[in-house]
């Protein structure tokens, strides 16, 4: 457990991708087995520990401290578990730590009357940071600021295996996932997943930036503003996975029975609205959607106002055959044969668009009026199905984006290599006539968009034109006109300025505007589409 | 008869003495201060005399230029007040010069601690349990959650990080006066002999305590050096300049922190903190409700910090005690 817990008070303090991968990999690399799988699952949320919970903390360190000592403390500290681990009585005995998998064994003999007594026996072989990663386990919120595809690459990189077979093995074996240790540490053969729902990594695109292709070799397909799924059935069961391998299955329940035969699809999960025709058929915009996600259960109200459906893209696996070495083309004419075999209220087909040549697609491109779709993809007719971006297969074009010129207001120190530069940027519209006294209201914050030169120059500015300071921010002159470049604008009730804008980044420094001819709230209202 | 202890007043800008009319780390300029020690929230400029040690007297002189008024008052050091009020000056074990102040008047002893630590320094003589009637204690580190950990533990961590690390440097972020020098004396005390560089703001502080006849072993300024030259050292500077624009000049610097309230992480955490050490010159819960039992008070008056949760641990254990509402006392970056 010692070693465990150096890994997490590691990276709760590392803010570099790098140098946690490193941690991680290293660690993988020199715990045995089945502790270091047990770290895995934790870091990748795998584990559940039923009897214990934030209030059975809390519980237990009442019965050790007055109760006004304890909720001055955790006020201060913020973090429950962390209180916990600080105010737990030292033992006299020097700590006999238990291994991770002891104490992975002994948290699940718990149940809600044994953890009273049980816990505390682990507690008091643990030092502060022991007993912060046991409590941190054991509640199942790890909170280092690592997600469960930065675990798995860390796990391919301590092995020198690739990261695609990692997540392909991954969503079929359970902790502490000897079989996965097996293979890419003792180079025994792989798990065999054939039978089970498991996760392929997804097969991405490059940006088209200025290169132009020619339509003989790829085709055309909308690009859908909903969010990028997978969806599997094996061995009697159907699971959905986001873009990143994360299992969101319980999220859509409809969408689990209806896929009744082996397949792997890759598509566009959208939500249908009412108030947005369009000739593809009732999609709702990105906003519709997030309405939905991250959700555990899902209300039967929802589900009728806002059911989810797949866009087809392609077919990786299909009755048992592996598609992803064939033609796009052959995947296409098997995927345009297997919709029949689907519900058309759960399922359609991602139409492709047909163009006589590259001028007439753009004119079709900017002529799109369906706010679901955020483009086009351009897709090789001959490309494989293959994990990861691979140049020259497929493209996405972008919509061209919503431009808007927006004031700078404050800005944050970066982190990482922009730890000394004021690189994040809060900006804001004029809610009236700027000569007649209206004010700023933040809109949005940025923090790309521009170059090391630039950010150097704004780190200038921000620092020279400072009228106030909140911690690492900076509140600055109105002085500086950001041309601010947005995907779509959507109204919040989070916000002051009564709206968000999706992905905002700074698309020109106009250096030479002056801010009272930046932008009205009333001109970006006027984007809104919900 | 007054009512006991009625010589001693807290006011909101500091602690009067009523028959000397003199005034314990005054907030603002008086005729007549007596300063515990040099940290800027206790001791200002301005006043007409100020009775301190040399050792604060001199930091004082560092801060504001001037010696006019300087009252020196050595450790163990007896002063008569008008008023028939004495004053004497106890080592406080929190920075270089740093005393409690005793005061007696009609038979009764108070004792005002300014800041303390209890843990060992090798840049300051240790605190002296002083037994009186009303004590009035700090409590910046008041919560049961703050236990610092040895002083060992922390340097071997930040040596360990160093070692595991030969082409970066560490910056440790240490309050100018006090931590900085103890964190350079105790690095010395571990072994550790190589050059330590310094932000310009710590240099005059340094060569301070050395003409104070503090080791401190090589010193070397930031600005007079490559960055090549700093890699695999540790650099030294004040809190406000991690992260900042200053250390662009250092070699793929680690950011570590000095500080008692590195023990929580998220206090780490917001100011981007790699290496946190739990370095305090404060005394940590332990160290403050146990010196509350051996000076053995009739009444704890408790300045500035977290007093709630120690007047909540006075109730407990039967001792009286109040909250002082002082103004201008900080939550220094200690």
């Amino acid at each position: 457990m010692e070693e465990f817990a150096a890994l997490i008070d590691a990276l709760v303090f590392t803010r570099s991708r790098n140098e946690k991968l490193r941690l991680i990999a290293e660690y993988l690399r020199q715990t045995p087995d089945p502790d270091r799988g047990w770290a895995l699952a934790a870091l990748t949320d795998g584990l559940d520990f039923p009897a214990v919970k934030s209030s059975t903390i809390r519980k237990l360190m009442q019965e050790r401290i007055d109760p006004l000592l304890w909720t001055l403390s955790r006020d201060f500290v913020g973090d429950t578990a962390e209180t916990a681990s600080l105010l737990w009585p030292q033992p006299d005995a020097p700590p006999t730590p238990p291994s991770v998998s002891e104490t992975v064994a002994a948290l699940s003999a718990m149940n809600r009357a044994s953890v009273m007594s049980e816990l505390p026996q682990l507690l008091d072989r643990l030092d502060p940071s022991g007993r912060y990663a046991l409590l941190k386990l054991a509640t199942g919120a790890m909170r280092v600021g690592i997600s469960a595809r930065l675990a798995k690459t860390a796990f391919a990189q301590a092995f020198a295996v690739p990261v695609e077979e990692v997540e392909e093995y991954w969503h079929g074996l359970a902790p502490p996932y000897e079989p996965l240790f097996a293979w890419a540490a003792k180079g025994e053969p792989p798990p065999d997943i054939a039978s089970l729902p498991t996760f392929r990594p997804f097969m991405l695109a490059h940006p088209l930036e200025d290169s132009v292709v020619d339509l003989a070799d790829y085709v055309a397909e909308w690009k859908w503003d909903g969010i990028r799924v997978q969806i599997v059935h094996a061995g009697d069961e159907t699971k959905i996975f986001s873009r990143g391998g994360d299992d969101i299955s319980a999220t859509f329940p409809e969408l689990l029975d209806v896929l009744d035969f082996p397949a792997v699809l890759d598509g566009e999960l959208l939500v249908r609205g009412s108030h947005q025709g369009g000739e593809q058929g009732g999609a709702a915009s990105f906003n519709a959607l997030q309405q939905r996600l991250g959700r555990k259960t899902v209300s039967k109200a929802m589900l009728a106002e806002s059911p989810a459906f797949i866009r087809l893209y392609d077919v990786l696996l299909l009755d048992g055959d592996d598609l992803r070495e064939r033609r796009w083309t052959e995947r296409r004419d098997q995927l345009e044969k297997l919709i029949a075999r689907l519900p058309a209220e759960r399922f359609d087909l991602s139409q492709i668009v047909e163009a006589r040549d590259f001028d007439h697609l753009a004119q079709i491109r900017e002529g799109a009026r369906d706010d679901a779709i955020e483009g086009l993809m351009l897709k090789r007719r001959d490309s494989p199905y293959v994990a990861g971006r691979k140049t020259g297969l497929w493209y996405k074009w972008k919509r061209d984006p919503l431009l808007v010129d927006c004031v700078l207001m404050y800005a944050q120190r970066g982190s990482g290599k922009r730890s000394s530069f004021y690189s994040d940027y809060t900006f804001g519209c004029w809610d009236g006539d700027p000569e007649q006294g209206a004010e700023l209201l933040p809109v949005g914050k940025a923090y790309s968009g521009f170059t090391d030169a630039e950010l150097k120059k704004l780190d200038r500015h921000v620092r020279s034109n400072t009228v106030n300071r909140f911690g690492p921010v900076r509140e600055t002159t109105r002085s500086l006109v950001f041309e601010v470049a947005f995907d779509s604008v959507h109204s919040s009730k989070r916000h002051k300025s009564g709206l968000a804008m999706r992905f905002p980044r700074i698309h020109r420094i106009r250096w030479d505007k002056p801010v009272e001819e930046a932008d009205r709230l009333s001109a970006l209202k006027a984007l809104i589409r919900d | 008869m007054l009512a006991p202890f009625s010589w001693i007043r807290p006011e909101p800008w500091g602690i009067h003495v009523v028959p000397a009319d003199c005034w314990i780390d005054p907030a603002r300029a008086v005729d007549r201060a007596l300063v515990t020690h040099g940290h800027a929230d206790h001791a200002r400029g301005g006043h007409g005399q100020t009775f301190a040690t040399p050792e604060t007297l001199a930091i004082m002189e560092l801060r504001y230029q001037t010696r006019e008024g300087a009252v020196p008052v050595a450790y163990g050091e007896t002063v008569d007040l008008p008023g028939d009020v004495k004053a004497t000056y106890v080592p406080a074990g929190h920075v270089l010069g740093s005393a409690q102040i005793l005061l007696e008047h009609a038979g009764e002893r108070v004792v005002v601690t300014g800041d303390y630590k209890r843990r060992p320094d090798p840049t300051c003589p240790p605190f002296e349990v002083t037994p009186c009637d009303v004590f009035i204690t700090e409590a910046t580190f008041g919560l049961p959650v703050f236990t610092h950990p040895p002083i060992a533990q922390e340097m071997a961590k930040l040596l360990d990080r160093l070692a595991a690390y030969p082409d970066a440097c560490v910056q440790v972020g240490a309050y100018a006066l006090g931590k900085a020098q103890r964190v350079i004396a105790e690095l010395r005390a571990a072994g550790h002999v190589d050059p330590i560089y310094l932000h310009g703001a710590l240099e005059k502080m340094c060569r301070l305590y050395q003409d104070f006849g503090v080791e401190l072993g090589e010193l070397r300024l930031v600005a007079d050096h490559d960055k090549d030259d700093m890699r695999g050292a540790i650099v030294l500077c004040p809190p406000s300049a991690l992260n900042d624009r200053w250390s662009r000049r250092l070699p793929d610097p680690i950011t570590a922190m000095a500080s008692g309230w590195m023990r929580v992480r998220q206090r780490a955490r917001q100011r981007n903190v790699e290496l946190p050490l739990v370095i305090s010159d404060h005394a940590d819960w332990g160290e403050l409700t146990r010196t509350i039992e051996e000076v053995g008070a009739q009444e704890n008056w408790i300045t500035h910090g977290r007093e709630e949760a120690l007047l909540r641990w006075c109730q407990l254990y039967q001792k009286r005690a109040r909250a002082l509402a002082l103004v201008g006392y900080e939550d220094e970056d200690d």
